[in-house]
């Protein structure tokens, strides 16, 4: 349990009233949840609010390139085993979207909190944090993130010294560097199918070996340190060497990946890996990801895929052909405006699937297309794609707005 | 061009290939494939040396301290140097750019020294970061339709008597001095701060390359409708933007 429970303060308590109040009026103007407004009034009204609503919390972060929503919600169902709990399930990942969140939480005994990559080192000082779970760091939006060395050494200067128990994955050479500056981590081997941000070292800059699962600097030695959890296949090994076996709806490796670590997170508050694991098992969505939708009388699984690692992911997952694929692309403030990162995204992969792209950068997909020599078809909407397309359940693929374009004209 | 075919290399895929820019790679070799021509592809990490037998060579984009290893690395191993000497056409982009020069400001803020095969200097900006569309006329030497891509850098470089710029920015920053230039080129050396990835926005500066490395006047056409589709959807929205 958390310190005891005080009574928010009297500033506080009006801080929490006007952000409700500020979002109720964003949610009236049609101006979605209201939940980013309210908690940057609620901070104005109260910087400290963030620290004073997670007092009363067992709190865990959970941050990542990718994978940070669907683990976030994963750690709450396993969580709940032990008590209620108050999340920003909704993925506003930043310091007003997780004041909201907290706001609404009073009763909670955790707060189990996504947080956007460039924004944890501060996260993790205001809100005093049990544990944090760190799963992958790879290139996103490199018109305008930090690079993606750079994130992890702020992680690794930001989490030193912090007392909370970090939920680190062994497999991503960043993420072992961002953590082993903390003196409590626990190591899952979660593996990583994305290496290409990982071939440097991240202490000397020596080339990384990376012979079979493990990786080793040739120039100083950093390595993968010994995990004590281990995604093995479709089950989780706990430290005592107990396999469990992790059975989701939800698809694919990285969310096998996901559970385990959720598993090990779940099992520092003390809930055994065969409750938190069973618990998992509800998750059918996680804001409307992995969702199969009908419409105009085609079943279509939605699917996000924001940077390379994400679409590397994505592509393990997806029906074998002839299952038919829609891709979508934007560029829009959210995606990042450069679209050179389709480059690094192997689409050979997709011969043999029927393709239509769509989206507003499905120039840029079509040339990219052409290039790895796979078949293909420009579609100008979604229901032209729909048409275009042979029979089969359609796996809709798109990056983050495009995403939310998709979700937006099938109703989800 | 060896008797094996066509001899791609992409330079330190470990340290410069953070941008997309592998596309450069990716269309240099399917236009040469759709050609009739064999292409040979080699990957040379950063702890490799680097052939001095390639026919193309292309460095990409990288951040700030991969791009200190890789001059250091670069500097130490000698191959692209002795590569030029061959003969062999280098293309480079942001970052593989400023290696290129005579020095350019490292990640650690001091001066680095860089190859040589450019006649440039590279310093960090003070101004805003450069990032959006550009479009330019490329150096009418060349004989080549518009210059469209993606910038994204710092980077400041002042171009020597020895080059001349690959472009003139219509709209965008390009070397970032402010006189409108964009990119260098010499001989058989070439660079810019474009990406998009630069080649996959301009397959004529593609075909450019395989017809210095054939040593050609022209290539059999092949089908650009989807690349001219982009080309003019970027045009007129960099037009739009400005
Ligand atoms: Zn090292």
């Amino acid at each position: 349990m958390a310190e005891s429970a005080q009574p928010l303060s009297a500033r506080a308590r009006l801080a929490v009233t006007a952000g409700k109040a500020a979002a109720a009026v964003s949610r009236a103007a049609g101006r979605g949840s209201g939940s980013v407004i309210g908690g940057r009034v609620a901070l104005k009204v109260d910087p400290e609010l963030l620290s004073r609503l997670a007092g009363h919390l067992d709190v865990v972060l959970v941050s990542a390139t990718n994978g940070k929503t669907t683990t976030t919600r994963l750690i709450a169902e396993a969580l709940r085993a032990g008590g209620e709990v108050v999340s920003n399930a909704l993925g506003a990942n930043m310091p007003a979207g997780i004041t909201s969140a907290l706001s609404g939480g009073s009763e909670a005994r955790f707060g189990v909190i996504e947080v956007d990559e460039k924004y944890l080192a501060g996260v993790a000082r205001d809100v005093t944090p049990k544990a944090i779970a760190l799963l992958n760091l790879s290139r996103d939006q490199l018109d305008r993130a930090a690079e993606t060395r750079m994130l992890a050494e702020r992680w690794r200067e930001g989490l030193q010294g912090n007392k909370a128990t970090i939920i680190a994955n062994a497999d991503d050479p960043l993420v072992v560097w961002a953590a082993s500056s903390s003196p409590n981590v626990v190591w899952v081997a979660a593996g990583q199918e994305w290496k290409d941000d990982a071939w440097s070292c991240p202490s000397c800059g020596g080339v990384l070996h990376r012979p079979d699962d493990t990786w080793r600097c040739g120039e100083c030695g950093f390595g993968r340190p010994m995990p004590t959890w281990v995604l093995s296949g479709d089950t989780v090994i706990d430290p005592n060497g107990s396999a469990w076996p992790i059975r989701l709806q939800l698809p694919g490796r990285a969310n096998k990946a996901n559970a385990a670590t959720a598993a090990a997170t779940a099992a520092t508050f003390g809930i055994p890996p065969h409750i938190a694991l069973e618990r998992m098992q509800s998750v059918a969505a996680v804001a409307g990801r992995y969702d199969v939708v009908t419409h105009q009388g085609r079943d279509i699984r939605l699917l996000l895929a924001k940077n390379p690692a994400g679409w590397l992911e994505t592509f393990s997952l997806i029906d074998p052909p002839p299952t038919p694929v829609i891709l979508s692309v934007n560029a829009r403030g959210a995606d990042g405006t450069d679209t050179s990162w389709l480059w690094d995204v192997d689409y050979g992969r997709l011969a043999g699937h029927p393709i239509a792209v769509i989206g507003d950068r499905r120039l840029d997909l079509a040339v990219r297309l052409e290039v790895a020599g796979v078949d293909f078809r420009v579609c100008q909407s979604l229901p032209e794609a729909l048409q275009q397309l042979p029979p089969g359940r359609i796996e809709a693929i798109a990056n983050y707005t495009a995403f939310q374009d998709l979700r937006r004209t099938v109703g989800n | 061009m060896s008797t094996s075919g066509l001899r791609v290399v992409w330079v330190y895929p470990d340290l410069l290939s953070t941008y997309g820019d592998q596309g450069n790679v990716l269309v240099v070799e399917r236009r040469a494939r759709q050609r009739g021509l064999a292409v040979e592809r080699v990957d040379v990490r950063s702890d490799q040396p680097i052939p001095t037998s390639g026919d193309i060579y292309l460095v990409g984009g990288g951040e700030d301290r991969p791009q200190r290893l890789a001059a250091e690395r670069l500097r130490r191993d000698g191959g692209l140097l002795r590569a030029v000497d061959n003969g062999a056409i280098i293309f480079s982009v942001c970052a593989g750019y400023q290696i290129l020069g005579h020095e350019f400001v490292n990640d650690l803020g001091q001066r680095e020294p860089g190859l040589g095969l450019l006649d440039v200097v590279s310093v960090r900006g003070t101004g805003e970061r450069c990032v959006g569309d550009v479009l330019g006329d490329i150096d009418e030497a060349l004989r080549l339709p518009p210059l469209t891509g993606f910038e994204n850098h710092q980077g400041v470089t002042q171009l020597g008597p020895g080059v001349r710029p690959l472009a003139r920015v219509r709209l965008g920053k390009g070397n970032g001095t402010g006189d409108g230039t964009e990119g260098a080129w010499a001989g058989t050396v070439f660079g810019t701060y474009m990406h998009g990835p630069v080649l996959a926005r301009n397959p004529q500066i593609a075909d450019l390359l395989l017809k210095l490395t054939l040593d050609v006047n022209a290539l059999p056409p092949v089908d650009d409708r989807w690349y001219e589709a982009l080309r003019s959807e970027r045009i007129a929205a960099a037009t739009q933007a400005a």
